[in-house]
């Protein structure tokens, strides 16, 4: 009964997305009030509708309602009740629900919040929304139905694969989607806008959250991910430069350039043109995600489904989307005036620059992922693109970015004097060659690589902190004056400021971690001890033992340095009985200076075992600059002026009266 | 500074980041492409030693000898057999007669030294590379018997 009530209103949402994606666009072309209205009532139907069936899917799988084929083969009757929940999202069919469930849920947040829009443009935006929604619910519906029944029922599912049996895992779907479909909404205003033919300021006020809002979700999606495959996979790697991490990363290099270029829109109404084109490659970069990690091109865990209907649809969808977005652009685009001038030295210039090398550096990214699967499609041949080539085209534009990060937030607007800003910069040069002068004498035999890693975080950071330091007058006058003036200070503002160091933070942890980590391969018996980067790890011995719904080997091993107490640290090989796999379980010391991270392999019949021990220095920096990352997102959202349908452009004049210097920002 | 000028400036800027992205793409695109090959591939299409490539194949029956942590194995499309060895710890899946992918090089001797040995991920999947090559070799057998 369940999954006949999800279908039918499945079925009602795509109905309604169908009237929601037609009528108000003729209502914004006739200027008819009722027609441009039915958006919002539209919208809201859509939500509650795919939220019934979403809430119908949920259902079967807390309850095990093995007569649904999608719940037969994603659950079991035995699994942790965490992993019913999140065994909903983790297949294709279910994934697809929940993308097109959050595209429901941000597009009634356009129609809730966006009474302060003008009507014509708050009604093409939702029915643009409309229709990205009738594409994914006719692909679910027609290819990918969740609600299939099969009869007769099994008694029991297959389960899910324990390497998604993960709480990393478990939210790392749902945050990315949370970023992806957040760049449907950018994508709409984009189309919205070149349908108008109109791109103003407010409508950079309007684009700027909710890319801020997805920038935040990819993030977090990403470093769950990354922190996922770094624990769970037991190769003591984070980042593997694979497909299916490339398709997540690509939005986001595309999302942190248009977060940048909507600022100079907003706030000097100047690269518009480039602004609405980024906007609609990021959100096609994340159609591109989702379906290549989806529908089984990409070979790896993700890859649940093979079926060339879904393929054709997919790809058909994709040229539809961005052919048709990119077709409009190209008629609408060059119409648009452009606005404000400025000099090359100068914030815009050096946001222009962000953009350039962050676009160039999706582009290779984007190449290195797509060229095995045409080479593939073109040729037969089978090849893999490998990390050396993403690591010699990713740093060489990388790396000026970093150093441009700090110059950026001290340029005025429209033109400035690189001189006086390197002069106001030479504290952080100068903490930049003292760390790494520092380093190349304390570690002889670091690598340059290494020493310019550590030289690019200690300028970020330094450089961060004293255009912040400078803009409340830190140490220049009274500290209750500095007071006074962060607290004036916009919270997007210190939003820059953290999102920046956490950029600076996990430059820490991906360097410190690289350059200085030790490892130890070997076989070991128990009451043997070695040491690895420092510590010693002594070997007490495996025993076997029984968890919920696996058998584990367990080693045992104390970790400890010098006189102390030390760790223990219980590494296990797993093997489940349901679907029957062995997993690796790695046993991880997270320590703000060092991971210390024990793996035990197979036993080798005379009381050994394979062991691999790492000690990976600030490794955790990483997952804690991205945080970082995403709490300045957070902050910069909560900002007043960003706040979505914020009233009062008066109370705005009169707080920037209030702090002329503050102009700037 | 005029309009004209200053897309000049723009231009002039994009055209040099994308000149040197292009040059960086096409002089590390040929190192890093990292061909697929099972055994029999390799007899037609030899890789010289010392160049990285992914070998895949089953693990031939009885042919594991391990070490400690070095793994010594053969990878068979049943046609062809390569002889691996591998310094490290096998992933979990890792069984005589399953399908294997091995990343690494060849020695002049022709011995295949492994730097990463991937197996399937769950008891149901095969490495597509690997089905195809079994596939060519003819000795394809559908999923379920193994």
């Amino acid at each position: 009964m369940v999954a006949e009530i999800g279908q039918f209103v499945l079925i009602l949402a795509l109905v309604t997305g169908c009237f929601q994606g037609a009528l108000p666009l003729i209502g914004a072309a006739r200027g008819s009030r009722p027609l441009m209205r039915f958006g919002d009532n539209a919208a809201f139907v859509q939500f509650a509708a795919i939220s019934g069936a979403f809430a119908c899917l949920t259902i079967g799988y807390v309850t095990s309602d093995f007569s649904i084929l999608n719940v037969v083969n994603n659950s079991h009757s035995l699994k942790p009740m965490l992993y019913k929940i999140s065994g909903v999202w983790g297949n294709h069919e279910g994934s697809l629900l929940l993308w097109s469930w959050i595209l429901a849920l941000f597009g009634m947040a356009v129609a809730f919040f966006g009474r302060n829009l003008p009507d014509s443009l708050k009604a093409r935006v939702l029915a643009i929304q409309g229709l990205i929604g009738v594409g994914f619910l006719t692909f679910i519906l027609f290819t990918s139905n969740p609600f299939e029944r099969i009869s007769p029922a099994p008694l029991d599912g297959n389960g899910l694969n324990p390497l998604l049996q993960d709480p990393g895992l478990a939210f790392h779907p749902p945050f990315l989607y949370l970023g992806y479909v957040g760049l449907s909404i950018t994508f709409s205003f984009a189309i919205a806008a070149l349908i108008e033919g109109r791109v103003d300021p407010a409508w950079a006020r309007w684009v700027r959250p909710w890319t801020l809002a997805a920038w935040g979700f990819l993030t977090i999606g990403i470093a769950l991910g990354s922190w996922w495959a770094y624990y769970e996979l037991g190769w003591g790697g984070w980042w593997f430069w694979d497909p299916v991490e490339n398709a997540s990363f690509m939005p986001w290099l595309a999302a942190t350039a248009l977060l940048h270029s909507a600022i100079v829109v907003e706030k000097r109404d100047a690269l518009k043109n480039w602004t609405i084109l980024l906007a609609i490659i990021a959100f096609s970069l994340s159609l591109l995600g989702t379906f290549l990690v989806r529908s089984g091109v990409l070979n790896s865990v993700h890859a649940f489904a093979s079926d060339p209907a879904r393929g054709v649809f997919i790809l058909i969808f994709l040229i539809f989307v961005i052919g048709g977005s990119l077709l409009l652009y190209g008629i609408r685009a060059p119409k648009m005036k452009g606005g404000g001038l400025f000099a090359p030295i100068s914030r815009e210039g050096s946001l222009v620059l962000n953009n350039l090398l962050l676009s160039t550096i999706t582009a290779t990214v984007l190449l290195g992922t797509l060229y095995p699967i045409f080479l593939d499609a073109f040729t037969g041949a089978k090849v893999s693109v490998g990390p050396p080539y993403f690591n010699a085209t990713f740093l060489p534009f990388a790396i000026p970015l970093v150093v441009a990060m700090a110059f950026g937030p001290f340029l005025a607007w429209k033109r400035d004097d690189l001189a006086g800003i390197i002069s106001r910069l030479k504290f952080a040069l100068f903490a930049a060659l003292a760390f790494s002068g520092f380093l190349w004498w304390w570690q002889t035999g670091t690598p340059v690589m290494a020493l310019l890693g550590m030289g690019l975080f200690a300028w970020l950071l330094v450089g961060s902190v004293l255009e912040w330091a400078e803009r409340i007058k830190l140490f220049r006058g009274p500290f209750a004056n500095s007071w006074k003036r962060m607290m004036q200070l916009p919270r997007s503002a210190h939003g820059m400021t953290v999102a920046h160091i956490g950029v600076a933070l996990v430059i820490l942890g991906i360097t410190a971690s690289e350059a200085w980590q030790s490892e130890h391969l070997g076989v070991m018996r128990p009451g043997e001890t070695v040491t690895v980067g420092g510590y010693d790890f002594r070997f007490d011995g495996a025993e076997a033992i029984t968890g919920p719904n696996y058998d584990a080997v367990q080693g045992t091993f104390l970790a400890y340095k010098g006189d102390n107490k030390g760790v223990y640290l219980y590494p296990e090989q797993r093997r489940y009985t349901d679907p029957p796999m062995e997993t690796t379980e790695a046993a991880i010391r997270p320590m703000l200076s060092a991971d210390l991270y024990t793996v035990i392999g197979e036993a080798d019949g005379d009381g050994g075992y394979a062991v691999r021990i790492y000690h990976k220095p600030f490794i955790s920096w990483i997952w804690i600059g991205a945080f970082v990352m995403f709490a300045g997102g957070a902050l910069s959202l909560s900002d007043r002026r960003l706040r979505l349908g914020a009233p009062g452009r008066a109370k705005r004049a009169s707080a920037v009266s209030s702090a002329p210097s503050e102009a700037k920002g | 500074m005029t309009r004209k000028k200053r897309r000049l400036y723009f231009v002039l800027a994009g055209m040099s980041v994308l000149g040197l992205a292009a040059a960086l793409v096409l002089t590390s695109f040929q190192d890093s492409l990292v061909f697929f090959r099972s055994p029999s591939d390799l007899v037609e299409k030899p890789i010289p030693a010392g160049r990285n490539f992914r070998l895949g194949g089953l693990v031939e029956e009885g042919s594991i000898d391990s070490q400690g942590v070095t793994h010594r194995f053969r990878v068979t499309d049943l046609n062809d057999v390569v002889q691996v060895t591998f310094d490290g710890l096998l992933p979990d899946l890792f069984r005589e007669g399953q399908g294997v992918v091995a990343e690494g090089s060849l020695t002049e001797e022709g011995l295949f030294v492994a730097t990463n040995v991937l197996a399937k991920h769950d008891e149901n999947y095969m490495p597509p590379e690997v089905a195809e090559a079994l596939k060519k070799s003819g000795q394809w057998k559908p999923e379920g018997n193994d």
